[in-house]
């Protein structure tokens, strides 16, 4: 089994959709989840908070210095996310793109490296 | 010794079926390079079933190379592999449901169109990168990143490696097919260079004559596989003596390749029998007609079209419907139906409304086209058989 991030990203200034689209989609997303956890893919999902309130923190020869914001300097910014556990890569492509139906937005399919030998 | 052609024979079978038994791709190459790479120093001629000495060869090359490393994926193969040794031995030699498999993971949707007809070419056509350079004329480096991305993400992503499932197949074959026809296109009306590139041709045909035999319940796999034949047909009547393009109707018929069109017009009627049309049976079924009997009818392939049309409006075949619109309603009317039609950056366009200009006898406008279509053609025959028809006017 390996493990897939899929990635839903919120572009910075974008219209912000109509109370009846928001409460529309956090219905499907919850369905969404539900399936995922039923099939025994899920390992963990979350939304994010906007990209403003992110801090980077950088830790150099004992000094740590903080910034204020996101650390990528673009619009596109990680708006949320799951974790699943899948056979292969068209399995999680297959949930994918349920996700996105969801969520109404492009997911972004990524593989996690697998975990070293214990 | 002929390994030369016993090699693009079997290299594709031979890794698809490698690849099954070690999990992975890149190993597999290895192996059966290995196992050719011993067959040049033993072969005196090729044994009897040179498929199977070298899926032998290569599984204990590949044994071999995993003894000497440790990764735990080595380790892990090499398990899988002595695993296997105690199946019931056999001599099986390249399964053919492998190369099935490899194809749909080589044509999968998450990789680059670009890297999937590449990787195609490479893996189940055993053609050397530069070769595939050459046929696309980009350069080396641009096809072996291409090639090395894929598979690298091929292993990282974890595409897999089996044929999709009957409701998957909507989505999975068209890829396929799309791999092979532009394959067969770019031999036969290269973007640049030399109009016509055998190798290419030869190598679309026999993947597709594969996955026919692999896949006889899929019409749009013999439409294809019909197409490419009807079309191959007619290549010894396209170019004249002195290499020039040598236009539909003024093709020497004598010349064309009547076996070809026995076949093809055979798997024309089988696929349409299953009454599934899509459009590449649409496709194989207007060059039935066009290589049927002394001359085109015209009206049928317009019909035809039409059809096409219902299922695919894309702009090509606007245009290709519009020379039909044209033999059987005169060039006015075909004219017409081009108006508002866009192909950026195609030649094809421009030269379709030349002739049909021409043909109205609005000689001003028809020079403007083709010098439109010259200037957009990349492939020199091609340039040269737009100038003379300028010329001509």
């Amino acid at each position: 089994m390996k493990q897939y991030l899929l990635a839903v990203h919120m572009v910075e200034g974008a219209p912000i959709p109509s109370p009846e689209v928001t409460e529309k989609m956090y219905a499907q997303v919850d369905k969404i989840n539900q399936e995922i956890q039923a099939a025994g893919a899920w390992v963990f999902a979350g939304g994010l908070m906007p990209a403003d309130s992110a801090t980077v923190v950088r830790s150099d020869n004992g000094r740590t210095t903080m910034t204020d914001g996101p650390f990528a300097e673009t619009k596109e910014q990680l708006g949320g996310f799951w974790v699943l556990r899948c056979e292969d890569l068209d399995a999680a492509l297959a949930w994918a793109a349920r996700c996105s139906e969801a969520c109404l937005g492009p997911v972004e399919v990524r593989p996690f490296q697998d975990e070293p030998e214990a | 010794m002929d390994l030369d052609r016993v090699y693009r024979a079997e290299y594709g079978r031979c890794v698809a079926t490698l690849t099954r038994l070690l999990g992975d791709l890149g190993l597999a190459e290895e192996a059966v390079q290995d196992a050719f790479a011993t067959a040049l120093e033993k072969w005196e001629t090729p044994p009897p079933n040179p498929g199977a000495w070298i899926v032998t060869t290569a599984r204990h090359r590949a044994i071999d190379r995993l003894r000497r490393e440790s990764t735990r994926e080595a380790r892990h193969a090499q398990a899988l592999l002595l695993h296997q040794r105690d199946e019931p031995r056999e001599e099986a030699g390249p399964v053919r449901d492998d190369q099935l498999r490899l194809i749909f993971t080589c044509c999968h949707p998450a990789l680059a169109p670009d890297a999937r007809t590449a990787l195609t070419l490479r893996l189940l056509g055993g053609l050397e990168v530069a070769e595939i350079a050459r046929a696309y004329l980009v350069p080396e480096a641009t096809v072996a990143q291409r090639i090395v991305r894929a598979k690298k993400k091929i292993r990282d992503a974890a595409i897999p490696y089996r044929v999709p499932a009957a409701d998957e197949l909507p989505d999975r074959l068209p890829p396929v097919l799309t791999v092979l026809y532009l394959m067969f296109n770019e031999g036969y009306a290269a973007t640049t260079g030399p109009l016509i590139r055998t190798d290419l041709c030869a190598e679309a045909i026999r993947l597709a004559r594969e996955l026919a035999a692999l896949m006889p319940d899929e019409p749009e796999v013999l439409g294809l596989l019909a197409l490419l034949l009807l079309t191959e047909a007619r290549r010894p009547a396209r170019l004249g003596p002195g290499g020039e393009l040598v236009r539909l109707p003024d093709q020497d018929r004598t010349l064309w390749n009547r076996t070809l069109i026995a076949e093809g017009h055979a798997l024309v009627r089988r696929c349409l029998r299953r009454g599934r049309p899509g459009p590449y049976q649409i496709q194989a079924a207007i060059n039935a007609v066009h290589t049927d009997g002394p001359a085109t009818d015209w009206r049928q392939v317009l019909a035809l079209y039409d059809q096409l049309q219902a299922l695919a409006p894309t702009p090509i075949v606007a245009l290709n419907r519009a020379v039909a619109v044209a033999e059987v309603h005169g060039p006015a009317v075909a004219l017409a139906t081009l108006e508002d039609v866009r192909l950026p950056g195609y030649h094809l366009l421009p030269a379709t409304r030349a002739d049909l200009l021409a043909r109205l006898g609005r000689n001003t406008e028809a020079a403007a086209e083709y010098d439109r279509a010259a200037a957009l053609a990349a492939n020199e025959t091609e340039r040269a058989f737009l100038r003379d028809r300028r010329a001509a006017l």
